[in-house]
């Protein structure tokens, strides 16, 4: 250590002081979070496709568009309403990319965060740190889709 | 080891007259539940923001400190104190309110064994009569500066730790009836190179190492001359990376060496591999360590309190965790 802490003999020790956390650290059981996430997110999945049936059965008028936004939005208000009640994150706990992934996720996300700050005030709280966790998200669709859009422009452009 | 002595010995003796430990509702209902002095009934202690409670948290254990000690604020010399928030914001509103000479200090989680170190000094060195030494954290203001929303739905790996919402305070004098400081180890910064933030225990094993072997060889004690050595927030992970490191030195830790992170919950508790936090040995320190000395039934513990020194900033930017543990060595005097 008196060679510096960033010498040769220091590196070679993180090496192996890594490897050995690495081996001796619990991991979580890939297999058990993998069945859990499928459960519980197929499991919105099918509540959000039950919710559009019963939407489209009581109101036959309805587009399919706006029965698929009908649901969408009252998904969204549970899991706001969840997050609010504290039950949300109980359920992450155990879901993990099955409750982060569907439209619910995205809602705890906002809501949590809307929910921690607004002790700074609306302004400088709730509105300014609102985005803080589905920033990238938000950024990483929009980039996303683009390049998307762009591909599908180009293909077009080839096929025509 | 570099050679050089990192121990000091106070020839003077200053006690520990009181210590207090105020502590959240799931601490409260932890192994060590019952001997805490106070639990709070909320998480914001019937304040308005989480910030607020762990002041308020924090001003009950220095207040209730002083007054277990027989004595008003105005008799206290200096206030020590640190906490884990940035600008040390629950100390230095706490230290707004009450009529005594103030050190912010913050060493993460070792902060606890630093307040100790330099209160025991100064009244060692005879420049003050009587310290308050105090440490606190708060599970959700921890939580909000370092890592997301409480309400947000994450998954954490099983060798992270939980924030103990806990606060404690000591009174240290420079005569009185309890357990005295004999000797102080300062801490060197130690990084082994660990970069998960979620595995603190890892990354603090080796700076507890560091300074459980200035320990022995500056006073020349052994294992077996402690009735007992605790870490501050090692947690259980930390814990048993930390007997396989001393085991390598050839020092068998054996049942003599806890973990006051372990210590605080049970595994029914969900709080993965234990506490962390400066409440930690802060609370354990001032409840159930203070409480057995008392009784006889310790005579000499060793409390390595652990810290990591990283900010939220510099882990994104890719460094690695710098840690250190400052040791303080207590004792039953005549």
């Amino acid at each position: 250590m008196a060679a510096g802490w960033k010498s040769e003999s220091a590196i070679r020790r993180n090496a192996r002081y890594s490897s050995y956390v690495e081996a001796i650290s619990p991991k979580s059981g890939t297999l058990k979070s993998l069945l859990k996430a499928f459960a519980i997110g197929g499991l919105t999945c099918v509540i959000s496709e039950l919710l559009g049936d019963g939407i489209a059965l009581a109101f036959p008028d309805l587009s399919t568009e706006l029965v698929g936004a009908y649901t969408s939005m009252i998904l969204v208000t549970v899991a706001v309403l969840f997050t609010g009640f504290g039950f949300y994150d109980v359920i992450a706990r155990h879901g993990g990319a099955g409750s982060f992934l569907p439209i619910t996720g995205f809602a705890n996300a906002m809501s949590s965060a809307a929910l921690e700050y607004k002790s700074e005030g609306l302004i400088f709280g709730t509105s300014v740190k609102m985005f803080n966790v589905v920033g990238p998200v938000v950024v990483n669709g929009i980039v996303w889709a683009t390049v998307a859009g762009i591909i599908r422009y180009i293909i077009m452009l080839i096929t025509l | 080891m570099s050679g050089k002595n990192q121990t000091l010995q106070f020839k003077n003796k200053p006690r520990i007259i009181s210590g207090m430990s105020v502590v959240g509702r799931r601490e409260g209902s932890g192994p060590l539940g019952d001997r805490f002095d106070v639990v709070i009934p909320n998480a914001k202690y019937n304040e308005k923001t989480f910030e607020k409670g762990e002041q308020a948290m924090f001003r009950r254990a220095i207040v209730g400190a002083i007054e277990k000690a027989g004595l008003t604020p105005f008799d206290i010399d200096v206030l020590l104190a640190g906490d884990l928030l940035n600008q040390l914001v629950s100390s230095s509103y706490v230290a707004r309110e009450l009529p005594v000479c103030y050190l912010g200090l913050y060493s993460a989680c070792s902060t606890m064994t630093e307040c100790l170190t330099l209160g025991a000094t100064l009244i060692d060195g005879g420049h003050i009569v009587r310290a308050a030494c105090a440490t606190g954290s708060h599970f959700a203001t921890a939580e909000r500066q370092y890592r997301y929303p409480l309400e947000y739905g994450c998954q954490r790996p099983p060798y992270s730790q939980w924030t103990a919402t806990a606060a404690g305070c000591s009174i240290l004098a420079a005569e009185g009836e309890g357990p005295a400081i004999t000797h102080a180890t300062i801490g060197r910064v130690v990084d082994y190179g660990i970069n998960d933030l979620n595995n603190m225990g890892a990354a603090m094993a080796p700076a507890a190492l560091d300074t459980l072997l200035a320990v022995f060889s500056d006073t020349g004690y052994c294992v077996g001359d402690f009735d007992a050595i605790f870490t501050g927030d090692l947690g259980r992970l930390g814990a048993e990376i930390l007997r396989d490191l001393s085991g390598e030195q050839g020092l068998s830790l054996g049942q003599k060496y806890s973990d006051c992170g372990e210590m605080l919950f049970s595994r029914e508790q969900n709080c993965y591999c234990g506490g962390s936090g400066a409440g930690c040995s802060a609370s354990v320190l001032n409840s159930f360590i203070l409480g057995k000395m008392n009784a006889g039934e310790y005579n000499r513990v060793l409390l390595l309190a652990t810290g990591a020194l990283m900010s939220p900033t510099t882990s994104y930017q890719g460094e690695t965790i710098p840690c250190i543990s400052h040791g303080v060595i207590l004792e039953n005097v005549k």
